[in-house]
Formats: structure tokens, sequence, C-alpha cells
């Protein structure tokens, strides 16, 4: 049975692949994602926005207060290096190089043009074999028109395709108003791949106290809806590889991203509540569920499931929530 | 020879720059001003840097300035070469150890940046006083005039005490030359290693104790021995003054520069002399080579530099032949004496030649003494040419003093204080600054740029006012092609900057500016108001003196771009840009250059935000068009309010504008006593924005004004008549709580020109406005278009009566906030995390206290001049305040405590004695009176005073005996009061002693977790993993439980508080700790800036503290026993929250994870372990101490 699968250009030994999180924070369960069947292993994000804001705070904290009276005319030891910029991440980087045999992609966040640049050289100086652009954006400004941030992605993509060698994914998310036309843009401006959707803070509010509390909440299974029906919308439209990121929890999950069109699924949230063996347990399950169906590869499912490939292509479009609605008539 | 090369550092750093690489081991302890030698040795040893024989030196911290003494007298004794740091009442605390190193004769040199000694008050500032009293201790005392010769004279001291055997004290001005930043050349290791000797070292090494090679030093010698046992070492102190000078020589060879054990300078051939030690002779050479342009001839300057072992050899041999007259300068003052320590060696010396078989005089010179310069007291050419006119005199004042005016014994001299001298080829510039805003720091850079990267010779001086928030700062900065000797402030400036413009009101800005000079103002005015914004005598001076003004809006410029309300680089590019110093493109580069350097550790970030400010800067930069005359209607407001009290008026007055100087001997007060409750008087308007009180939603909880670290937001409750004559906007609501009458209303004032706008109390308020939730009860405003207001409202609120405290349930957070406080407006930093502790504790008891303070950030805050902050209620009563020392403080308590009740215990037996003159039913009420709560004090007062009319109705002895000890019946509530420094580490033999004792004292442990004061040094106090200095790689090992030690005892009570997370908690701990007949000891947690946290947010990290378990909440209050009740009440709840997650939202903990990642880690993880197990103690600590369940026998 052949699992195997082709993302941005790198081969792969099955479509699971773990997304940026906490897990990618740590050697040792690096190497436990690694040995439970992870086909590649994406990094926790470089955040340009965190080495500024690093910077700036240790600044204003070691000189806050000082030269101001005679006796205390400063208040910390004058430390003469200080590990500010990205070393950590891109040590971390070449660490995990060295200790797994899979693919490791770097991720990062940038803030100015220059930072995606000069991060993205780095990341791949490190060792990385694929780098994803996380572009974690809330655009809030009024006066900021849809067109610009669209823009302000397509740019930043061709900026980094421009400095670096290896391939680039884009992790997108999907509050576009056109998300097949950004897609496209993305494809033509030379995405290696994909990655849907980011998922964002969402804040709360704590009614006790009257203060919102920032909170990242564990994906639910039924979020997965929304990639699956964008990869079967995307496959064949265009060239870049597609990764389903959000709510993939069984191997159900994995095989439908697969017929949709998509050549990895993305899995965190599960990882995060079972730990590393759970890709084991998924892996499993898919080749039992092939072994059923009697499917050989998942090459021979890949986009069995696209719109191009059913025999109802508008059951992706509106006529998906009519045909909801009606169900509910029944 | 060898070239060096040049460098812009500070004598601090000279003087360790020599100590680090020609020493082993290195014992050090903070004390102001040489703490920065060894923090500087600590960071390099952290850095791993060697010493010049390739090795780290071990850098030790120790619990005293005794302890550090101790230390290295057993590192020496033990063969390696040593060192240490130290000045003032550090220095006194070394004397016992140093009089068994030299009577050991044991090499090793001690650098110490000389400073005054408490007397009638504590100085940190310069003088000789330490130095003079240790100079009988058989080391020998080598003195240093500027930065260089501080390293240069360093290296031969070190050189000298390997051969010489004799153990030296290096030493120079503390502050004039300590913290003076100057460019100089360095000396080169190989330079350094050509003035050692080594075969001495391996001698001492053979001289240390060693198992392998065993014998005994240190023995007890009878009358029999020991006095010939004191006169073995005479031939090695005869032989010191020629090795030192034999080293001097080699030094002079090996980089040419020249010392001598006296150096003279002046007329070969002078009649009149001044002999001195240290930074003035600098001056005093320049204003000779002035006065000789002048016509004066035939005066000269005698500089001592090697004064134990004195020369008089040597000394002679310097002597001019043809002098006359001698003023001898000492910079300390020994009172009773016929003469200060060099005057009478002098007076010897001349004597001892004179007598000799060959004279070297014609005529006994005339010799008088002299004071200058004591607590870092200006010392200018004005007062060197009054000095030299005075010698001019048949009979020269003798035992005079010259810089003040002594109108009480009329020591002083008089001088021409307008006599100004500049050298024409040097440009001086003063800049006058907010400590906040970065003044300091642009100059210390534009020295930097200046010494390194042109020709010039430059210096550096900085003049700090004694408050934490709002201080003032004025810089003082010299360049020219030649060393800079001008050891004074400058009198006459060619360009003054003023960075905050209020500072127009306050100082006369333009008086030292010479004509044509040039005059930078940070100004929120544009081109076409501001000429109309400046004071009129401002503008006077503009136009008078012809002057070039510059202004820019240097905090906008800062806002846009990302310097928040540091104005450092921008002022700095102003400074470069107009004051031609350097041409303008040249030094933008320079600036940019050294930027580089500066905050390339730092990010790139930071170093593109600077290039940015400096490219806006001089877009916004731009000259003010002077009109020919000044119409200016802004006239300069009162130093303080003209309802103040005549002091006040006529001597604080002159120290809070800056003119303390003329301050005359009569208006001081003899013993070092003032008058409570004068920082009212001082209105420093520092705060940008201030509180405004919201009645609509307010809940009377009282916790704003608890917080309030200035007491500056006060509450009273009071009867609504008194609102007759409220002006208009006085708010008020009706007061909550059945203890209020109907009538009874409530008001939150906040003192506007007192506030320091810290925010604590918006912070802490808990109340939300339901239609926006940013809103509080209170906000925060800007205080400017308030502040008339706000005056208005706070002298209304101010007379408004105290409610009868004893009517209020003071064990409320509520009513305790009504009562008035007796410590305000103190100088503390803004958000301090210590004062509101001091504050509550003044309401609760402040009107029967006496405090002992321990020397630190309390007794700044506490007792700085100008104005303090202890005052007085209407009854006049209030704290008694003294600082004795660091060291002493639980034992200076105790002393209160003895004395305090065995004045209570007299006053017993003579009422006894009286019963039947005063009537047994009353001595009985008197001498039986609880006096536990508010009642039954306020019940007593009044007896007392009954009692006391009725003394003075009865005429006799006992009568009178009584009446000076009466007050003392009414009970009196002892506070020993200071920081971590003084209770963990230096003062904590003392007070484990007190806790011992069993006597009645509270102490109060401010506990910060680092020396505050002295900027941030490790205590025993400092959590692990926190970096601190002399902990640059965080500390090892965990906190010390000082509380778990204090309760071993039994009898102690207890606490460990934090008000930030916990305020009823505090309140408890604070009433019972002062019920508690016995001592009591309360540790506080107290945020501070010295912890790297947004003061703002303070309280979060002190909850962080609390919830992550680090800090645990607890009373030990050993009364409960009595009623079978479990003592140990463990008052915080378990952890709920991951150390990491409290201690990362500071820097102190931070920054490791910066500097020293995977150390960071397992320091981290250490600490979480300490956590989890002090936790596990506390709770068995509880379980164990509760009270044994009594199961009945059933039958």
């Amino acid at each position: 049975m052949d699992l195997s699968t082709k993302y941005m250009g790198l081969k792969l030994k099955n479509p699971i692949v773990p997304s940026a999180s906490p897990l990618s924070k740590n050697l040792d369960s690096v190497k436990q994602l690694e040995d439970a069947g992870a086909s590649a292993i994406v990094c926790y994000s470089l955040f340009e926005e965190q080495i500024t804001h690093d910077s700036h705070e240790l600044d204003y904290f070691l000189t806050r207060g000082i030269n101001s009276y005679p006796e205390a005319l400063t208040y910390f030891p004058d430390v003469e290096d200080y590990n500010l910029g990205p070393d950590e991440y891109l040590r971390h980087i070449s660490r995990m190089k060295e200790s797994v045999h899979i693919p490791v992609i770097g991720s990062l966040n940038g803030v100015s043009t220059g930072g995606w640049i000069k991060y993205a050289k780095l990341i791949e100086q490190a060792g990385a074999d694929g780098l994803e652009l996380n572009v974690y954006y809330i655009p809030t400004d009024p006066e900021l028109p849809g067109y610009e941030v669209e823009n302000m992605y397509v740019n930043v993509l061709k900026s980094v395709k421009e400095t670096v060698n290896i391939p680039v994914a884009i992790k997108l998310s999907p509050h576009f108003s056109s998300f097949a036309n950004m897609a496209k843009r993305l494809d033509d401006a030379g995405a290696d791949a994909l990655v849907m959707f980011n998922r964002f803070y969402q804040p709360d509010f704590d009614l006790d106290n009257l203060e919102i509390v920032p909170h990242l909440m564990l994906s639910n299974n039924w979020e997965m809806r929304v990639p699956l029906r964008w990869i079967a919308i995307l496959y064949r439209k265009i060239h870049a590889s597609m990764a389903a990121t959000s709510g993939i929890h069984s191997a159900e999950d994995v095989i439908k991203i697969m017929m949709a069109g998509g050549d990895v699924a993305m899995v965190c949230s599960d990882l995060l509540r079972h730990g590393p063996v759970r890709i084991t347990e998924i892996l499993s399950d898919i080749m039992t569920w092939m072994q059923e169906k009697e499917y050989e590869s998942i090459s021979q499912m890949k986009g069995s499931m696209s719109q191009k490939s059913v025999t109802e292509p508008a059951a992706f479009e509106r006529a998906n929530y009519m045909k909801v609605l009606n169900s509910y008539k029944e | 020879m060898i070239s060096s090369k040049f460098s812009t550092i500070d004598g601090n750093e000279a003087a360790a720059y020599i100590a680090y690489k020609l020493n082993e081991v290195i014992a050090i302890y903070p004390i102001t001003p040489s703490s920065g030698m060894g923090e500087l040795s600590d960071v390099w040893s952290s850095l791993r840097k060697p010493n010049i024989w390739g090795s780290v030196p071990v850098v030790q911290e120790m619990q005293s300035e005794g302890g550090a003494a101790g230390a290295v007298h057993g590192a020496l004794q033990t063969g390696s070469l040593t060192t240490t740091f130290t000045a003032s009442q550090g220095l006194l605390l070394m004397i016992p150890n140093m009089y068994k190193i030299a009577g050991e004769l044991t090499s090793t040199v001690f650098h110490v940046s000389a400073r005054a000694l408490s007397a009638q008050a504590l100085s940190i500032f310069g003088d000789h006083s330490d130095v003079m009293a240790v100079r009988q201790t058989g080391f020998a005392l080598l003195c240093s005039n500027s930065v260089q010769e501080i390293m240069d004279t360093a290296l031969i001291a070190h050189a000298a005490t390997l051969e010489s055997r004799i153990p030296f004290i290096h030493f120079f001005d503390g502050f004039r030359t300590s913290h003076e930043v100057a460019k100089i050349e360095l000396i080169p290791e190989e330079i350094i290693k050509q003035m050692i000797e080594e075969k001495f070292i391996y001698e001492h090494r053979k001289r240390a104790l060693s198992p392998d090679n065993p014998f005994i030093r240190g023995t007890a010698q009878n009358p029999d021995v020991y006095f010939q046992g004191r006169e073995t070492v005479n031939r090695f102190y005869d032989n010191c003054p020629g090795i030192v000078q034999k080293y001097m020589d080699k030094f002079f060879e090996l980089t040419g520069r020249r010392y001598n054990l006296f150096d003279y300078y002046g007329d070969p051939n002078a009649e009149r002399v001044i002999i001195m030690m240290g930074s003035g002779a600098e001056t005093v050479e320049e204003t000779i080579d002035y006065l000789k342009q002048s016509g004066e001839e035939k005066i000269g300057v005698l500089k001592i530099r090697l004064f134990r072992p004195f020369s008089i050899k040597h000394f002679i041999d310097k002597l001019p032949k043809s002098v006359k007259k001698i003023a001898v300068l000492d910079r300390t003052k020994e009172p009773g004496s016929n003469g200060e320590p060099m005057y009478k060696d002098i007076v010897t010396a001349i004597s001892e030649a004179m007598t000799s078989d060959n004279p070297p005089f014609e005529k006994f010179p005339h010799v008088i003494g002299g004071r200058y310069g004591l607590s870092s007291k200006e010392f200018t050419p004005a007062m060197v040419m009054g000095i030299y006119d005075e010698l001019k005199k048949d009979n020269p004042k003798n035992h005079f003093t010259v810089g003040i005016n002594d109108d009480v014994t009329f020591t002083s001299l008089k001088y021409d204080k307008h006599f100004l001298k500049e050298n024409d080829n040097v440009f001086r510039a003063m800049f006058y600054g907010l400590g906040a805003d970065g003044t300091v720091g642009a100059n210390k850079n534009t020295i930097k740029i200046i010494g390194e990267e042109t020709d010039n010779y430059c210096q550096g001086y900085f003049v700090y006012d004694s408050k934490k928030s709002g201080s003032t700062t004025i810089s003082h900065l010299r360049f020219g092609p030649n060393p800079i000797k001008s050891s004074y402030l400058i009198g006459s400036s060619n360009f003054i900057g003023c960075h905050q413009f209020n500072f127009l009101e306050k100082f006369d800005m333009l008086r030292n500016i010479v004509e044509g000079g040039t005059f930078l103002l940070n100004s929120p005015y544009g081109k076409a108001d501001i000429w109309d914004k400046l004071p009129r005598i401002v503008q006077e001076d503009i136009i008078d003196k012809k002057i070039n003004f510059y202004a820019i809006d240097a905090y906008k410029v800062a806002k846009e771009t990302g310097m928040g309300s540091r104005m450092n680089t921008i002022l700095q590019t102003c400074f470069f840009a107009i004051s031609g110093v350097l041409p303008s493109d040249e030094a933008i580069g320079k600036i940019k250059y050294s930027i580089q350097k500066t905050y390339g550790a730092k990010g790139d970030e930071i170093v593109n935000k600077n290039f940015n400010a400096v490219d806006k800067t001089l877009e916004n930069l731009f000259k003010v068009e002077v009109p020919a005359k000044a119409l200016g209607k802004i006239e300069l407001p009162p130093i303080v309010p003209n309802d103040a009290p005549n002091y006040v008026k006529n001597v604080l007055s002159k120290m809070i504008s800056g003119n303390g100087d003329e301050v005359s001997v009569s208006e001081m007060p003899i013993d070092g006593t003032f008058a409570s409750g004068t920082s009212q008087w001082e209105k420093r308007n520092i705060a940008l924005q201030i509180p405004e009180w919201d009645e609509s939603i307010c809940i009377q909880c009282g916790k704003c004004a608890m917080i309030c670290p200035h007491a500056t937001i006060r509450i009273k409750t009071y009867d609504k008549k008194y609102l007759e004559t409220a002006p208009a906007g006085f708010k008020y609501m009706k007061a909550k709580g059945k203890e209020f009458g109907e009538d009874t209303l409530y008001t939150i004032q906040v003192a506007a020109e007192d506030c320091t706008g810290c925010t604590l109390c918006y912070e802490i308020c808990p109340v939300k406005n339901k239609s926006e939730v940013r809103l509080k009860a209170l906000n925060m405003i800007p205080q400017l278009p308030v502040r008339e207001k706000e005056r208005a409202n706070w002298n209304f609120f101010k007379e408004l009566p105290e409610y009868d405290r004893t009517k209020l349930n003071i064990h409320s957070i509520k009513d305790s906030q009504i009562l008035q406080p007796l410590f305000e407006f103190s100088g503390a930093c803004s958000g301090c995390g210590e004062t509101p502790y001091i504050k509550l504790a003044t309401q609760l008891f402040g009107d029967r206290m006496i405090i002992a303070n321990a020397t630190g950030c309390s007794s700044i805050y506490g007792g700085n001049l100008p104005t303090t902050p202890y005052t007085i209620n209407i009854d006049g009563k209030g704290p008694a305040w003294n600082n004795s020392l660091f060291e002493d403080n639980a034992e200076f308590g105790l002393g209160m405590r003895l004395s305090i009740d065995k004045h209570f215990d007299y006053a017993a037996e003579l009422l006894i004695s009286m019963s039947y003159d005063l009537g047994e039913v009353f001595v009985s009420e008197i001498l039986h009176s609880p006096q536990k709560e508010e009642i039954d004090i306020a019940r007593q007062r009044e007896r007392i005073t009954l009692l006391k009319e009725k003394l003075k109705n009865i005429k006799s002895h006992n009568s009178e005996m009584l009446l000076s000890v009466a007050d003392y019946l009414v009970r009196k509530s002892v506070w020993i009061i200071g920081g971590d420094g003084w209770a963990y580490d230096i003062g904590y033999g003392g007070l484990d002693h007190v806790l011992a004792s069993g006597k009645n004292v509270n102490l109060l442990v401010l506990d910060t977790e680092v020396y505050s004061n002295t900027g941030g040094q490790m205590s025993k106090s400092t959590g692990i993993g926190a970096v601190a200095k002399f902990a640059a790689n965080g500390k090892s090992s965990p906190k010390k439980d000082l509380g778990l030690l204090a309760m071993s005892y039994g009898n102690v009570y207890v606490a460990r508080v934090a008000m930030g997370a916990n305020d009823l908690q505090t309140l408890k701990a604070f009433l019972e700790a002062e019920a508690y007949d016995g001592p009591s000891l309360i540790i506080a947690y107290s945020h501070c800036i010295a912890h790297g946290i947004n003061m703002e947010k303070a309280l979060d990290s002190q909850k962080g503290a609390v919830d992550s378990g680090y800090w645990q909440l607890f009373r030990y209050n050993p009364d409960l026993l009595k009623t079978g009740e479990n003592p140990f009440k463990l008052d915080s709840k378990p952890p709920k929250i991951k150390f990491e997650d409290y201690a990362y939202r500071e820097t102190r903990y931070k920054m490791l994870t910066k500097s020293h990642p995977e150390h960071a880690k397992h320091l981290l993880k250490l600490a979480q372990q300490e956590v989890n197990k002090k936790w596990k103690q506390y709770e068995k600590i509880e379980k164990e101490h509760a009270p044994e369940v009594k199961t009945e026998n059933k039958i």
C-alpha cells in the first residue's frame, strides 16, 4: 500500500504533517512525532514582531530609570551580549534537522518586507527543507481596502520566493472576498503550496472581571469542512500543492482531504490532546480503511471527490447551502 | 615606549581596570560611590575575562564591608592576590581587619572612592573623612587626583605593595573623580606586566598558610613582648616611600607620565604655597596658571600623593626653599582637635625639619590649616584665589573654612564669588534634564564620541538631586585640546541645553551662559509662539547676552520615532548640529556609528529606531528669531507657597531651587534636627497625568488610598456643614457604612501637585463603569489643565477636620484609609512598592510611633533634604524618625525600646510615689489602662493631659521629673524599618539578636530582593534565577527564608505580606504585629524599579508572586497559642500559576533567557522546585501547628 504523497516539491512517505505548534519546540517531542510516523514537520513560527518586541522591551527595561539618582545610575549589570535575534530559532531548526530524517519546514511570521526577506534567508541557511509563510494578519484599519491586503500577501510571497531556493508555502486565512482568485494570484506568484487555513486567537469576554481574554480553542472536527471545500474547488485549478489544516482529527478526515485534492493533511489539536502517538493510530486507520475499500495508494484517491470529479460540482457552491436547508425540510 | 590607546571612562572604571587585572580574589560589597568598581569586576568575571596571568578572578559579594575585609584577610593569608573596593562607612567597618592585615605585613590594595562619614547627617558625597579615619591602621595612603591618575596610581600601588609588604589604600575623590567621565590613556597589559615584579608574588604566596608548610600566625601576646612585636615593622614603613618612588620612576620610564611622592607645581621661588591632596589640587594648579598671567607670582601648590607612610625628607625636598606661608587644606573635619590631620602632619614635618641639624628654611614658615570641600562642596578657582589672598595677610586666619559662610564661629574665608576662570580653549556645555529623559545618557555618549573619535580631551560630570522620581540632572561637559584639570562645575558655559520647558520657571537657566553662547530648548511650542511662552527673565537674558537660540519639540520627535519619553539621541543630535564642536555632517556620522556600537547588542530594531530619530531631529530643529525687546508677561512663581513656615521659605527654599550653597552655618540646625512635615511645601508638579475621581460609581473601598505610594490620594469623611465654603467643583458623596451618620459626607481628593502620576490607584480600583469598562472610579487625566482647580480643592480638603479615629473600624481597609497618613509626598520612585507599607503604619500608629530606619531607599526618601515626608497631625503628634546606620538598625531600634520602657517604668514609679497627691484611683487607671484599641489610647491621652495639669500645680522634684517622662505613659510603638540588604545581610546579626530579645519592637522589612538604593545588587533575599548586579549570571542559590528563621524562636510574631496581592491580610498583619507584646517581623513584598517591571502594572507582579506560590502569605501569631488556636495561618491559596508565568514578567528574570538561555532554563527548573518545596513546607507547618482535636471519652 502506497501512502506517499508529494507536497511543495518534497516527496513525503504519507500525507500526515504536524503543523506549527508547541510540539516542535522540544527536540524530544519532534523525535516522537517522527517515530509516530509524521512525514514532515512544520516548526513553530518565528515572529518578527516578537524579536522586535523583545529588543524594545529589553532596551526599555534595562534603561528605565537610569542616570536619575546618584546612588543608582543603573539597575542591572551591563551584560555585553544578548541573544535577541532569531538565533535561538535558527539553532533550533538546525538541531531539528540533525535529530530527524523527515523534512523540516520552517515557519515565519514577518512584519516588514525587509524582515520577511531577511529571516526567510536565515531559515533557509539554517537548513530548513521548506518554508511556510504564516501571514498572521488581521486588517482592522477601516481605511485599508481589501485589494491592498491581497497585494500585501502576493508581494510578501514574491519577495521571499526571489530570496530563497527552498520551496515556499503560504498559510492563509479564508477571509478573502474571492478566495479562489486569491489562491490563483498566489499560485501565479510562485507559491509552492497553499496551507488552508490559519486559525486566529479569538478574544473572549470575562464577564466577572469585564476583561477581554485572549483565547485559542483547539480545533473542532467540523472546522475541516472549510479547507475541504476550498481544496475540492481549487484542485487542478492551481499548480501549487495544497495542505489542509484545521479540524483534522481522524483517518476519515485525512482521506476526505486527499479525495478533495489535498496533498497533505496537517494535524495539530489532536496531537496536543492525545500526543504524537495519535499519528500512528491515524495512519493505521487509514491503511485499514484503504484495505477494506481496496485502495492501493493515496495518489489513487487524490482529487477523486474534487469539484471537477464529482457528479454535482455545484454541491461545492451555493447549492450546497440550499441542499442543507432542504434536508431540514424533509 | 609601548603605545597606549585612549578610552573615555569614569574614575571607578579606571581603578577597576587595574585592580581586576592584578588580582585573583575580589571581595565586594555595595556602597556609594564605590559600587561601580565591584559591579564592573563582577560583570568581567561573569564574561570570563582574565587577569594578566590569564586566569579569571573570583568575585565574591559579602554581607557587609566587615565581611569583605574578613574575606580579603583570609584570601591574603592563603596567598591570593586580593583586593576590595569601598568608601565611607564601609571603610570604617574594615578597620579591625585593616590593623590585622597591616600588622601581618600583607600586600594588598584597597581602592577607595573617598566619601563623607555619617555624623549630623549622612552624605554620599566626596571628601576625605573616611580615609583620614584609617590613617592610623598601618595602611599606606596613596591619593589620585584625576581619572588618568587613578589608573596610573592604582598600578603603582599594586606594584609597591608587593615589594614593600605594606598594604595600600588607593583613594580618590568620591563622585568628583570616581564618577567623572574623562578621556584617558589606557595602560597596555604589557606595561602592567612590566611594572609587577613577579618574585614578590612568589614571596607573597610563600608566606601563605598551608598545611604543607604549617606555622601559626595571629597569636595572643602578653605585656612582655607585644610592644616589641609592634615595633618590628618600622623598617618596612621606612622603606615604603622609597619603593613607591621607585615604581613611580619606573612608571615614568614606561609611560612618560611622571609622578612623585610629593609633586610641586608653581613658581620655584614661591612664597605662598597651598598643600593638599585630591582633585582640588588640579583646580589650584589651573588657577596658578591663570594668576600667573595676571601678574600673581611666587605662588605654588604641593600635591601630596603618598600621605602614609609620610616621608618628611621627600616632602621637604619638594617644598620651595623660598616658602614663607603655607595653607594646608584638609577635606575632612576633626571636631575638637587643634587642626585637621594633614595640617598637623605638615606642621610636625616642618617642625622636625627646622629643628634638625640642617634646617631647610631660613625662617619657620607660617602654616595655617583650613577645611574645604566637605561632602563634595565645590572647590573653585575663586576659592583658591581667596586662599592665596589670605596668605598675603600678616596674620592669615588659621583653622579656616572656605566655600561656606560660617556666620557663627566666623571661620570662613571671604572670596570673590564672581571670579570665574575658564580656559578659553575649552568648550563648555551644560544640560538640564529630567532623570528619565535620557539627558545624562546622551551626554555620556557625546563625551565618548568626542573622546574616542577626535583628538580632543573631554570631561563629563553629572549632578543629580536626591529625588527618585522627577529628579533633575545637570550635566557639565568640557572638551579641549589638552587634558582637563577643572575639577569643579562649569561657571560659564558656551552652550546650555534645557531639556524640559518647565525648568525655565524653576532655575535661573541662563545664569551661566557666555555672551554669544548657544541655547537649546526642548519646547512643545513652535516657531510662532515659543518666544511668548518664555518667562520674561529668560527673554531678557537671551537678548542681553546675544544668545543663539534654537528649539525643538523633542518629545514629539521621540514619540514619532518610537523613542517613547527618551530624548537622548534627539538632543544629542541637536547639540552636535548647532554647537559647532564638530562639523555637523561628520558629527552625525559619528553619532550613528556610536548608536550602532551602543545598541547593536540589543538588536537592529533599536539601532534603526535611533537612526531614524537622528534624521527626524534635523528636520525638526529650528532657530528662533529673537526680538529686540523682552515684553514677556510670565514671571517666575515663588519656590514654595507663601503660607509655608519661615524656615521653609528662608532656608529650605534655597535648597529646593538649587541654591543650597548659599545657606549659612547659622541657618543650619546644630545637631541635625529638622521640623517634620516639610515635603508638603515642595510642590513638584511632576505628574503629567493625575487621577480624577468619579464619585458616581465609587464604592468607597479605600483601596486607592491604601496603595498610593505618595499619599496623594486622600479620603475624608466629614459633616456636610463644612461644604458651605467648598470651592466650586469640589466632589463628595454620602459616606457609606453604619459608623457614619446621615449627614456624613465622603470625599476622595488628589493632591494634584504632589502626585507622581504612577497610576497604581487606577490599576487597583475594582469598579468599572458599566457603559465603558475602561473607565473606573478613578481615571487618569492630564494634570496641567486641572492644576489650579485641584489646588483649590486640595487646599479646602486639607482643612477639613480629620474624622474621630475612635469611631472608625480600623480593621477594615475602608475605614483604615480614612486615617490621616503621617508620611506624605516623599521623593520615592513613582509607583514605589515600599512606601505604601510605611504610610499604612503611620496611619495606624503614626501619632505614637518612633522609627529606627536603616540606611537605604527608605532613609533617602524618608530623610533626604531639602524636604522630608514624615509629618504631624492636628495635635502636633507624628512619627519621630532617625537613621543611624545601615548595619545597626535593629540594635538602634531596640535601644529606643529599652529607653522608652525605662521611661515608662520610671514614670510608673514616680506615679506610685505620688499616688497620694494625684489620687490612687487616677494613678491606678493610668497604670492599668490596656491601651490596646484606639479608644483606650485616646482615654490614656486624656488622662496624661490631666496628669500634666495636676503636676504643674505640684511643686516637687518628683513632679518635675514625672512631667518630663509623663508622655511615655501613652504606649509608644517602635518600628525598625529597612530593606532586605539590611535585614538579610548586613544587619542580620543584629536583627536576629533583637528578635531573640523578646522586646516589643516591630521590624518592617521592605523586601525588594536587591539593594535598591545602590542600584540593584544581589542580597540574600534575591530569588534563584534572578539577575542582579553581583549576580550577572543569575543567582544560583535560593532566597533566604527569613520568616522561617524568625519563627524558629517561637515567640516572634512573623508575617509575610504583599499589599498588591492581599491588602486585607497586610492590614491584619500590621495590626497584629503592633498589638503583639514582643518582637514582630513583617516581611513585605515591595515591587521595585530594579526588577525591570512595568511600574504601572506592578500590582500584577505582586499577584503573580503570590499566585505562583513564590511569595507565600502567612501570619504566625504566638498570642494565639494562649487561646489554643493555630498560631500559623497560611493566607495564600495553593499555587495556581507556574513560577515562570510570574518571573518572566520581570526583566530581572527574563534577561537571563537572553544572555544565558541554557543556564536560565536550568535555574528556572530549580526555582520551580524551590517553590514546590517551600509550599509543601508551609503546608506542613500549618498542619503541625494545628491544635490537637480532643476526643471526648465515651463511657
